[in-house]
């Protein structure tokens, strides 16, 4: 099983989010994340979809999101040709002792301290999931009392954007 | 382009209309009441009431696959709505253009668990084509003609318009045509050149070629181009239980049925071939039996409307995307050219299928209880009443072996329930069936259990004058269940009688049933009875006509590819297996 991740521009209708997970959910096909925003057009949204297949059932996911009425185009976005990026929200243990060390992390890992009080910390982190994977690594022994993160959001690489192949 | 103010109501009227629409099956409510106002007054459309939503939908089936057309049914909210679904998942298996008109609550009740509210467009996401909302009565044109395009066009199916009450009462400006935005929805209908060229090579370069003829080629109104193609290629064709009709089972070409209950010829076919020309099928299961040893050593040819459908099931080395009608075309000029008046040479792979041909013809042996044997009742109907008539099914042993005693000649005279499999189909569907084309012979062949579950629209029936035909192939019990109980389940029949025979309690009695809902009721025991019986049915055209005619239950469906094994394993009959020799 490998990963992909797959770029869907949809009409902003109401049901499109139901309509995209449900295909995936009642086809039994493993999605990972998730990701819904609006875009650069209106009344276009997009969502990233990262999903656990492969060969032959790739193609027929994608081929079953297409025929979803709402649903304009569907890519892969290969991973040396895009940037795919998550976002995560960090509460962290802190104390005098420990509190340098986790800030000394924060600055490795590029990431940011968003609110600290006496015992904790809140860090934000954007980066690929590898970067988040290993961060929250770095983080686990201090003791992470909440984690929130974003389904990965991902763009192609180069001037050309989705859109603009859709609606020429 | 005609302006005025209407109501909500009427401009679902004024569009259907607009839309050539001239039947709808439905029962009001609640939430559509507004909407039956208007439709009162329409001089174009004739509505007809069914005594469930369920027959709605399903006769709205049977006009589309009839004649067609769109289909369309109607009906209020909640229980309403929920009854059609039903219909509208059987018409998404099956590919039937259904248009599905539901009643809503008021919009700013939505959501709040209001008397009769259902999330309709919810429910049947995953069951329809599209589904569409409409709380604003100015979406109603625009919403009611995307639904019809939808419908109709590309690989047709069902699609659901719910509107609100509120937006059925308000009034707006109508204006036809209305502007109709599907920018997702491109549907393929002319193929690739070159993937057309590299089929008609791959055909030429073939020993042992079988077409696989699916429903699609009976949607796509592709019989006329299919039998040109027959005739250049010369090679052998097996229609799918979709397909009966889509090529005359009188044309020498024809192996019959493949599948759980094929013939022996095109089962045998499909598995010593050497390449499939798929033509709107999709390798269903009960095509292929298990997927991994089906044709294993053929090469696919894949021609459908639907670029999902191509690879889903099987690989296909030569995919190709369009309209069966116009790639068939394609292909046969493709061929014609390629072959420059030369004939395909077949003779080899010929002599093997006409020695299965001559060895394994379909057939049965007579019931040892006396009754009738329902395979000769259901032969006989098909003998009486010709290729003109149009024949429904329920599902079961009856539905196989309607499929495969009846000779069909032409397209959409076979109407069943193929992918869903619903119990119940046929008596509503050959009601759609006969309002679709009044001047045709209409036989629903029903099972005594699939006719207890929809036998109510015989009322909707014989008030409406529909005159058409049940033969109730009554073996008192859930035939096709207790088939597999006998050979699966060591004759352990659970809960499969049905007490309907003569020799039960006869709960119902299908006659007095059939009486009271003014048809003319026959009730057939003895062979010698049954021409009769189908004579005095085909003459009656006052009212229905029901015929129950009792036969023997432990008749079977054969041959058979046991559920999930190879189709190396067809059974011709009980314990025997067909003998294969020669080379092939």
């Amino acid at each position: 099983m490998s990963q992909h991740v797959l770029s869907l521009l949809v009409e902003d209708k109401p049901g499109i989010l139901t309509r995209v997970a449900a295909l995936f959910a009642r086809r039994g096909f493993n999605i990972e994340s998730l990701a819904v925003g609006t875009t650069e057009v209106e009344g276009l949204s997009r969502i990233t979809a990262v999903v656990s297949l492969d060969g032959q059932p790739l193609e027929q996911v994608t081929k079953q999101l297409n025929k979803l009425i709402n649903v304009l185009k569907v890519v892969e976005l290969e991973q040396d040709a895009s940037i795919a990026r998550d976002h995560m929200l960090i509460k962290v243990k802190t104390d005098a002792a420990t509190r340098s060390q986790v800030l000394e992390a924060v600055t490795l890992f590029r990431a940011r301290v968003v609110d600290v009080v006496s015992d904790s910390v809140v860090i934000e982190v954007t980066g690929d999931s590898a970067k988040c994977k290993a961060f929250l690594k770095v983080l686990e022994p201090f003791g992470i009392k909440e984690l929130v993160q974003s389904g990965a959001i991902a763009i192609s690489r180069g001037s050309k954007s989705m859109s603009e192949k859709v609606l020429r | 382009m005609s302006k005025e103010m209407l109501t909500g109501a009427q401009a679902i009227i004024r569009s259907l209309e607009m839309l050539g629409v001239d039947t709808i099956f439905g029962l009001p409510g609640g939430a559509i009441l507004p909407t039956y106002d208007p439709l009162m007054d329409s001089k174009k459309i004739r509505h007809i009431l069914v005594r469930h939503e369920q027959g709605a939908g399903h006769a709205a089936e049977g006009y589309a696959a009839a004649s067609g057309k769109l289909g369309v049914c109607i009906a209020t909210s909640g229980p309403g709505a929920t009854n059609l679904v039903t219909p509208i998942m059987d018409a998404m298996m099956d590919s039937v253009p259904l248009l599905a008109i539901t009643g809503q609550v008021n919009s700013h009740a939505i959501g709040t668990d209001a008397f009769q509210e259902a999330d309709i467009v919810g429910i049947t996401m995953p069951i329809t084509k599209h589904s569409f909302l409409v709380t604003d009565a100015s979406q109603i044109p625009a919403t009611m003609a995307a639904a019809y395009e939808l419908a109709t066009t590309g690989r047709p199916g069902p699609v659901l318009v719910d509107v609100a009450k509120d937006a059925q009462n308000k009034k707006f400006e109508f204006s036809w045509p209305p502007k109709v935005e599907l920018p997702g929805y491109k549907p393929v209908t002319d193929p690739h050149g070159k993937q057309v060229q590299a089929a008609a090579e791959m055909i030429l370069a073939s020993h042992k070629p079988i077409f696989y003829v699916g429903g699609g080629v009976i949607r796509a109104e592709a019989h006329a181009e299919l039998a040109r193609l027959v005739e250049l290629v010369g090679a052998p064709v097996t229609t799918t239980l979709m397909a009966r009709g889509a090529f005359p089972d009188s044309h020498p070409n024809h192996l019959g049925m493949p599948g759980m209950h094929g013939t022996v010829p095109a089962v045998t076919a499909l598995q010593k071939a050497d390449l499939l020309i798929t033509l709107g099928a999709r390798f269903d299961d009960r095509v292929t039996g298990d997927v991994k040893s089906f044709a294993p050593g053929a090469k696919i040819i894949h021609v459908d409307i639907d670029p999902a459908e191509i690879g889903k099931i099987r690989h296909a080395d030569v995919p190709i995307v369009g309209d069966a009608k116009v790639v068939i075309a394609m292909l046969t000029a493709e061929l014609e050219k390629q072959l420059s008046g030369k004939k395909p040479d077949f003779a080899s792979w010929w002599q093997f299928l006409n020695g299965l041909k001559e060895r394994y013809p379909l057939g049965y042996v007579d019931t040892d209880d006396g009754k009738l044997s329902p395979q000769l009742v259901i032969k006989r109907i098909g003998e009486l009443s010709g290729p003109d008539a149009t024949y429904c099914a329920g599902v079961g042993q009856h539905q196989m072996w309607a499929a495969q005693f009846i000779k069909y000649e032409r397209p959409n005279s076979w109407l069943n329930s193929g992918g869903a499999g619903t119990m119940g189909y046929s008596v509503p569907a050959a009601m759609g069936a006969k309002v679709a084309e009044p001047d045709r012979l209409v036989w629903a062949i029903d099972g005594d259990g699939c006719f207890q579950m929809t036998n109510q629209e015989l009322a909707t029936c014989a008030i409406n004058n529909i005159p058409i035909k049940v033969a109730i192939i009554n073996n008192s019990s859930l035939g096709m269940v207790r088939q597999w109980q006998t050979l699966f389940y060591d004759k352990r029949y659970s809960n499969t009688d049905l007490h309907t025979g003569t020799d039960t309690v006869m709960i119902p009695d299908f006659v007095k049933l059939a009486e009271a809902y003014g048809c003319l009721a026959i009730r057939v025991e003895k062979e010698d009875e049954i021409d009769a019986a189908i004579k005095l049915a085909i003459e009656t055209n006052d009212r229905p006509v029901v015929i129950d005619f009792i036969v023997g239950r432990d008749a079977m469906v054969w041959p058979m590819v046991p559920a999930g094994v190879s189709n190396d394993a067809v059974q011709y009959a009980r314990d025997a297996a067909p003998i294969w020799d020669g080379e092939e």
